[in-house]
């Protein structure tokens, strides 16, 4: 196996994901055959080849600092489950990760 | 045992560029909730991020400020967490290629000159706002989601808490005056992490760090840091072993608290953003932005002393903010002098300011007002006592000057023909002050003048009373 019941465990709790015995199982299967589809890459032989962050050949797309107003707020919200006095309204996640 | 402290200090700050770092949505503090963003802001489906050119460039402008040599190929890289505050559940930032990298500023402690050293400087996104409420809801607003940041990490050069405030300091006023932003603590445009490790004096090897995150005042870091590294001391001198966790500086006692303990590194998960092409900065462009960057306070500081003549230590108060600095030039561009410009600012200005809590730009004077009092005390139009009066008034109600003066009647005599009659009155009713006067008490006139002032309602030119009132009593 490629990956561990443990790591897809682990790797869903970053995202709040909460899975059965069944669906970690299954993941873990799914996610294995990836990996092992993607793992072929490695018996390439990359020898000079420059590190590829991107394979398009775009550069310096940019757009100027130019303000356009923000999506009406009203439309926004048809979304959103639950808001209040403008605000989005989410159930308290006093997080041990609060940063950026 | 002898140990020495070692603080390294990643700052946050904002960017004033008019949209957000990978969305056009208006950057704006203070707006109402969820106004000020859009569908990439949000993360809807299908949505695709645009590098803001202006951001990468402001960014370039602070680590050119900094001295850093600008990474001429970059990328940007998601940093993945799950938390309200940003719909996509990643942070656009740089991991593999800062913008900036090996810079460095000078600070002065205690007389001493210190370079502190910059590792790095990234751009990225802020995220938004969560407000939790003890309903058991967290109240989110996103305007600020997609602000761009510029963070700066310094190297581990900082040797004290005093050092980390002088830093600080000394960033604020880099940062302003390129214009890059407004630089408020308060409105949390600038936040500090405050890394802090000890070790025996000696040592080669750093010691285990604790963290302090998102202070927002610099007295706090100062406090913060020094409180820290006590304790680390006495933890190590008790035997025990320091581990690396986030601690938060408490207000109330100026103790550091335990958060939380790390365990491990951060999973982040870092990869490079494929929804933004990768960017060359040519020599062109580096130069271009070279260019734009506002001339920096020292240089300011060297041309005040020696283009215009201000001492050092003038020069070195007019350049410790950019509102300042450009206020004052702008009075001496309106035909100011120079040293007379300054003390006001210095002065009066200055006080006033503390006295109301206020900015120089709160405030209702403005440099062409300045200037035109200036040049009315100078050309004896107004008394520099009356010029408190009108001080007063353009600051608090941004009257016009000369308009002001002439309505209230307050331009000052000079006119012989004017003042003899009201000198020659005035003696005539102080007999004793003359005989004083014979008699070799120079504080008489000192009296008379008080009496002559007081009869034009203090606006008898002093230089000219003095004048007729000794030829007068020569006469006598």
């Amino acid at each position: 196996m490629a990956i561990s019941e443990d790591k897809v465990a682990h790797v869903a709790g970053l995202a709040k994901l909460a899975f059965s015995k069944e669906e970690l199982q299954k993941f873990t299967g799914q996610m294995d055959e990836i990996i092992n589809m993607v793992q072929q890459l490695s018996d390439i032989d990359t020898t000079g080849v420059k590190v590829t962050t991107h394979i398009t050949d775009s550069i310096n797309t940019m757009r100027e600092d130019v303000a356009v107003k923000g999506t009406e707020r009203e439309l926004l919200m048809k979304n959103v489950p639950e808001h209040q006095d403008g605000f989005i309204k989410v159930p308290a996640i006093i997080d041990e990760n609060e940063e950026a | 045992m002898n140990f020495e402290t070692t603080i390294g200090l990643e700052v946050h700050i904002e960017m004033k560029t008019n949209s957000k770092a990978f969305s056009p949505a208006p950057v704006q503090y203070g707006s109402d909730p969820n106004t000020n963003t859009n569908v990439v802001d949000w993360a809807l489906p299908g949505v695709l991020p645009t590098v803001n050119k202006g951001a990468l460039e402001f960014g370039m402008r602070a680590a050119l400020a900094l001295n850093c040599e600008i990474t001429r190929d970059i990328h940007f890289d998601r940093k993945n967490y799950f938390y309200p505050d940003n719909p996509k559940a990643y942070q656009i930032t740089q991991a593999q290629t800062p913008i900036g990298r090996h810079g460095w500023l000078e600070i002065e402690v205690d007389g001493q000159k210190k370079k502190i050293g910059i590792e790095e400087m990234h751009v990225e996104e802020d995220a938004g706002k969560n407000t939790h409420s003890p309903d058991g809801y967290s109240y989110v607003d996103l305007n600020r989601q997609g602000t761009p940041l510029i963070e700066i990490v310094s190297k581990p050069d900082i040797a004290s808490a005093d050092e980390a405030y002088a830093y600080l300091v000394r960033l604020r006023q880099i940062i302003q005056f390129t214009g890059i932003s407004d630089v408020k603590m308060e409105e949390g445009s600038m936040r500090a992490d405050v890394n802090v490790s000890v070790r025996p004096i000696g040592s080669d090897k750093l010691g285990t760090k604790t963290e302090m995150k998102n202070l927002n005042s610099f007295e706090h870091v100062r406090k913060g840091s020094h409180y820290e590294s006590k304790r680390q001391q006495r933890v190590l001198m008790a035997g025990d072993e320091i581990r690396q966790e986030t601690r938060r500086f408490d207000e109330a006692t100026g103790e550091t608290v335990l958060m939380r303990v790390k365990e491990g590194a951060s999973d982040y998960r870092y990869f490079p953003e494929p929804d933004l092409p990768p960017i060359h900065i040519s020599d062109d462009w580096v130069q271009e932005v070279k260019e734009s960057i506002p001339e920096m306070p020292d240089k300011r500081r060297k041309r005040y002393v020696e283009d215009w003549g201000l001492p050092e230590y003038d020069a070195n108060v007019l350049t410790q903010t950019k509102e300042m600095s450009d206020f004052f030039e702008e009075a001496v561009a309106q035909g100011a002098e120079p040293k007379l410009a300054g003390n006001w600012l210095m002065g009066d200005v200055n006080a006033y300011l503390n006295a109301n809590q206020i900015g120089l730009l709160d405030t209702k004077l403005t440099p062409e007002h300045l200037a035109t009092m200036i040049k009315l005390i100078q050309d004896a139009t107004i008394s520099s006592k009356i010029a408190k009066k009108v001080f007063k008034e353009i600051i608090a109600n941004g009257s016009e000057p000369k308009a002001w003066v002439e309505k209230k009647g307050l331009v000052q005599l000079s006119d012989p023909a004017v003042l003899q009659p009201i000198i020659d009155d005035v003696l005539q009713n102080n007999g004793k002050s003359i005989e004083d006067y014979k008699n070799g008490k120079d504080r008489a006139i000192g009296f008379l003048v008080g009496q002559i002032m007081k009869q034009t309602r203090g606006k008898a030119n002093p230089k000219v009373v003095n004048k007729l009132l000794i030829a007068s009593l020569k006469q006598l």
